[in-house]
Parts: structure tokens; C-alpha cells; sequence
């Protein structure tokens, strides 16, 4: 008998609070993107596609030594080396595949040269395998840009993975 | 002509909205009552522990995420504990406390994913809205420490991936002040829902010998009464510093396991303040040359430095001979990692304990003798991701 009155308490008295609950949400701003149109903004350590930095002077940081390679732990990177004119080493071919990338960080994290990074594009659908195998040309920044934003990444950068003092 | 009686041989999963993945169970019923259950796994079996022996040690901490999704920093946790405790690395106090903020969050996040879920799966749909709503801030702050959502990879051997954010100290506490509100918004919605006591309450019981026997832990071992948490009795990584409760159960049914898990919810937002008043200054890597990376700015300014980097990025580290158990208190129950080093880069064997695999173990004993109806509520109240069932 006890039970019963507690189980019509709760319908009665309980369940209308419940109810209020979810009234109460009909007021208020919805939580939701409307997507495709409005996105929200990345994190500034967002690990989305990649990109290749370049030196002021328009060439590429990148001097293809394979630590990215090595450190990558699905084997998405492969890269093949080639002498310039100066005698410099560079990557002659550089290319991820995205089938394999699992978006990591580990080759950001092991560039020596602060050459490759994980910038803030997500979206990379394609409708064809190839394009999904992603090369040299795709992932360099465009020379000359507009702006310069590569000092205020590498204070970013140099930042999120330790200064001397803060590991000393 | 006679009709042989027979019991009904069901089949539910893989293919089912309320077996959460890719689980099968292999029901017969008679009439309503569930005369045998048996779980049938490994429909995600993607043989993580033995891609991890083929990995350097520092490249196996990606697969730890991939087990428990909904819980990656526990994971990454559980895996760096133990390789630690290989290579003997002690850690700076920052470290330890930025990780038990990190592990704390995660039980948020996991335990607001199976209220969600769990409630949507005995009919309460506004559940699942509100909880993934909650869920977002946590997953923000992911995004905003390592990177990513839920492949978070931040957790690492003798530290941090990188430096705690800037403004870490501001969204967390933001966190500690909007979601008990929303915890009691949720009591209001279900504790005395007399819907959800109906469905819950007496449902999928385990008694607290039954519960020791199958060697169940975590909620579902404390819904039974029994009060065993390895955060109060075995601390890892600075819980000793901690004041936090146990909650325990009595009767060992879903309703208990609810309580518990949100009373859970409202200690850990406890850890993490506590966590980020006394937040020690320091590194956020052990200096551990030849183990754990040099800081960034050393690697491009000097030689000692920049050889380390390269020899542990290309080479990994030689973990001594000796196998270590590690075992944390993640949302799910225990998760230990069994790791064997042969002296060389790469461990000879890793044998991960999983907490979900064990408790769906016990879903006969939960479900057999009792409603056909009954046995979705009880595979929602173990709490299991598939990912770390089938590894």
C-alpha cells in the first residue's frame, strides 16, 4: 500500500517537475550549429589537415629528413629526397596519405624544423581514392601570401611544447 | 499434430539500436522469460593490444585511444602509468595533477554519455539532448588541451603531450559551476520518475557475492555495496591528496548503478576543484633525457638536445626486462594494462584488463530468469563500449 501511494506521489507531484524541466528548455537559445552554413571556430591547437611552412624567402622549410616519417605511427607519410641548385637538401616528393593519417600530431610534434604543422581545415571529403593521397603542392602555403601569420604560429608552437625554463 | 514445445531462440544485435555497437545476444525465451542469454563479441575486433607490440612504445599510446572512446585520457593514462612503471619515471607534481583533472573530466564525459544513452534506450529522449549539450564543454576543453574531441593523445610517457592551455583554469571552473545545476536538472527528470523506477528498480540485480565472483568492478561492483575503488584503495597518480566519497549501492539493481554513477559525477567536479586550487607550477614533462622528449626550443638550439629528439623519435626508448601491472579506476571500472619489456623498443607483450569486457561478462547472470523486456535495460547499465569489449 505504502509503495503505491510513494508510485502516485511521484506521478502527481514528481513527474510535473520533470515535465517543467524540459518546458523551461523551450525559452532558451538553442545549443545547435546550424552546420553547413555557420561553423564553429577550431581550437588553436586543432589537428586538422596539414600544411607545409615555407621561409620568408619562399622556400620550404622542409629539408626531408623523415622524422615525421619515423615518428608516424600509421606509416601515412612518404617522402624521397633531391639535391637543389645550392647544394640544399630537400623533399621531392612529400606526400600523406590520408586513408591512412590518423590525425595524431606526432609528426607536428616531431618536426625538427618546424616545417609541417596540423592546421584548422576538417573538411576533406573527395570522391575519388587519389585525391586522398595528398602531395607536395597540396599541403605548401601559397607564395607570396597576403599575410604572415607564420612568427605567430611559431610562438604558438614553440610555446605548447615547452620552453627551456619550463622544463628545467 | 502435436507442436513440440521449444524455447524461442532469439537473436539480437549485432544490428540493434540498444546493445550500444556491435554486441550480439543470443536470447531464448520462453514465452517472456529470458531462458539463457549469451553475449557473442568481437564483431569490432581490430586486435589493438597485438598492433601494439609491433609498435614503439610512444606509438602505441594513438591505440589506447581507440579503445574507450567515450573515456581516451583514462585510457592514454592507464597505458603511460604502466610504461612508467617500467622505466621507473617519476613525474613532476603538475603533471599528476593536471592528469587527475584530465581522468576526472573523462569520467564526466563517460558517465554523461551513458546517462544519455541509457535513459534514451527506456524511452526518456530529452536525456540524450541534454547530456551530449554537457558533454560538448568537456569536449571543447579536449579540443582545446590536445587537439582533438575524443582522439584526444595528450596523456604521454613521463608527462604531457604539450603545455595545459592558457585559459584552462577559466573553462574548467566554468564547468564546475554550470553542471551540478544540470546534474539536478537530470535527478528531477529521472530519479523519481516513477516510469524509470518501474523500468530500473529490482531490474538486472546482482547480489554482492555474484558481483566479486564474476570479478565485476567499478559501478557495478559498488551498486552492489561493495566499496572498492582503486582511486581510495590503491592511489595512482596523486589521488592519496584528494578528498572524495565512494558512493556505494544496496540492492545491486540498475537504479543503484544510476544513483551511483551520478553521485560519481558530482565527486569528480569535487576532484577537479580541488585539483585546480592547489594546480602546482612546474614542467609538464619529466626530464628524463633519452626517455621523454626535450622541450621544442632545445631541439632547434641545441645539439644534445636535438640528438635525443632524434634518436627517441626514430629509435624509441629500450624498456628494461620485467612485465608491470598498472591498473587505474576509469568511468567503467578497472583498466589495468599488463605490460612484458624484453629489453628491446618495443614490449614483448601488452595484455590490457578491460572493465567492460569483464562486466558484460556477468549479462547472463543479470538477465537469465528475468524479463525478455529487462534485458536492454541491463546491457545499458553495465556500461559497455564495444571498442574496448572486442580491442
Amino acid at each position: 500500500m505504502k509503495e503505491i501511494f510513494k508510485a502516485l506521489g511521484n506521478v502527481v507531484i514528481k513527474m510535473p517537475q520533470g515535465f517543467y524541466v524540459t518546458f523551461k528548455h523551450l525559452f532558451k537559445k538553442p545549443v545547435t550549429l546550424d552546420y553547413p552554413r555557420k561553423k564553429k571556430p577550431m581550437a588553436p591547437r586543432y589537428r586538422g589537415k596539414h600544411y607545409l611552412e615555407r621561409y620568408d624567402d619562399g622556400t620550404e622549410r622542409c629539408v626531408c629528413c623523415g622524422l615525421c616519417a619515423a615518428a608516424c605511427p600509421a606509416d601515412a607519410i612518404y617522402m624521397e629526397p633531391e639535391e637543389t641548385e645550392k647544394g640544399e637538401r630537400k623533399a621531392r616528393v612529400y606526400e600523406i596519405n590520408l586513408l591512412r593519417c590518423i590525425f595524431c600530431g606526432f609528426c607536428e610534434e616531431a618536426c625538427p624544423e618546424e616545417a609541417i604543422f596540423l592546421g584548422q581545415e576538417y573538411e576533406f571529403s573527395a570522391d575519388d581514392r587519389n585525391k586522398f593521397i595528398w602531395t607536395k603542392e597540396d599541403m605548401l602555403v601559397p607564395h607570396p601570401r597576403k599575410d604572415n601569420p607564420f612568427k605567430k604560429i611559431l610562438r604558438r608552437v614553440r610555446k605548447v611544447y615547452g620552453t627551456p625554463e619550463a622544463t628545467r | 499434430m502435436a507442436i513440440e514445445e521449444k524455447d524461442l531462440h532469439i537473436n539480437m544485435g549485432p544490428q540493434h539500436p540498444s546493445t550500444h555497437g556491435v554486441l550480439r545476444v543470443e536470447l531464448n525465451v520462453d514465452g517472456e522469460t529470458v531462458v539463457r542469454a549469451k553475449p557473442v563479441i568481437g564483431y569490432l575486433h581490430t586486435g589493438i593490444e597485438k598492433t601494439m607490440e609491433s609498435k614503439l612504445y610512444y606509438k602505441a599510446i594513438p591505440c589506447t585511444d581507440r579503445m574507450d572512446y567515450l573515456a581516451p585520457m583514462s585510457n592514454n593514462l592507464g597505458y603511460c602509468l604502466a610504461v612508467e612503471k617500467l622505466m621507473d619515471i617519476e613525474v613532476p607534481d603538475k603533471v599528476k595533477w593536471a592528469r587527475v583533472c584530465l581522468a576526472e573530466l573523462t569520467r564526466l564525459n563517460s558517465h554523461l554519455v551513458w546517462l544519455g544513452t541509457h535513459a534514451l534506450d527506456l524511452g526518456a529522449m530529452s536525456m540524450l539532448l541534454y547530456a551530449f549539450r554537457e558533454r560538448e564543454m568537456i569536449l571543447d576543453i579536449y579540443e582545446a588541451c590536445a587537439g582533438q574531441r575524443m582522439m584526444s593523445t595528450y596523456i604521454r610517457i613521463g608527462g604531457l603531450a604539450k603545455e595545459l592551455p592558457s585559459d584552462f583554469d577559466k573553462r574548467v571552473r566554468q564547468i564546475i559551476k554550470e553542471i551540478p545545476d544540470r546534474i539536478d536538472d537530470y535527478e528531477t527528470l529521472l530519479t523519481n520518475n516513477q516510469i524509470f523506477i518501474n523500468r530500473t528498480k529490482n531490474v538486472a540485480v546482482i547480489s554482492a557475492e555474484d558481483a566479486i565472483n564474476w570479478s565485476l568492478s567499478g559501478p557495478m561492483l559498488r551498486g552492489s555495496g561493495i566499496k572498492h575503488d582503486l582511486r581510495k584503495d590503491n592511489p595512482y597518480s596523486g589521488y592519496e591528496n584528494f578528498d572524495f566519497e565512494v558512493p556505494i549501492g544496496r540492492n545491486g539493481d540498475a537504479y543503484d548503478r544510476y544513483l551511483i554513477r551520478l553521485e560519481e559525477m558530482r565527486q569528480s567536479l569535487r576532484i577537479i576543484e580541488q585539483c585546480l586550487d592547489g594546480m602546482p607550477e612546474g614542467p609538464f614533462r619529466a626530464h628524463v633525457p633519452g626517455v621523454v622528449l626535450p622541450p621544442k626550443e632545445d631541439v632547434l638550439h641545441k645539439m644534445e638536445s636535438m640528438i635525443f629528439h632524434f634518436k627517441i623519435i626514430t629509435e624509441g626508448f629500450p624498456a628494461p626486462k620485467g612485465a608491470v601491472y598498472a591498473g587505474i579506476e576509469s568511468p567503467k571500472g578497472e583498466l589495468g594494462f599488463y605490460i612484458q619489456g624484453d629489453g628491446s623498443n618495443k614490449p614483448a607483450r601488452v595484455r590490457v584488463r578491460p572493465p567492460s569486457f569483464i562486466n558484460l561478462a556477468a549479462l547472463p547472470a543479470l538477465t537469465e530468469g528475468h524479463l525478455f523486456s529487462d534485458v536492454v535495460c541491463a546491457i545499458g547499465s553495465i556500461d559497455i563500449v564495444l571498442g574496448e569489449v572486442d580491442r
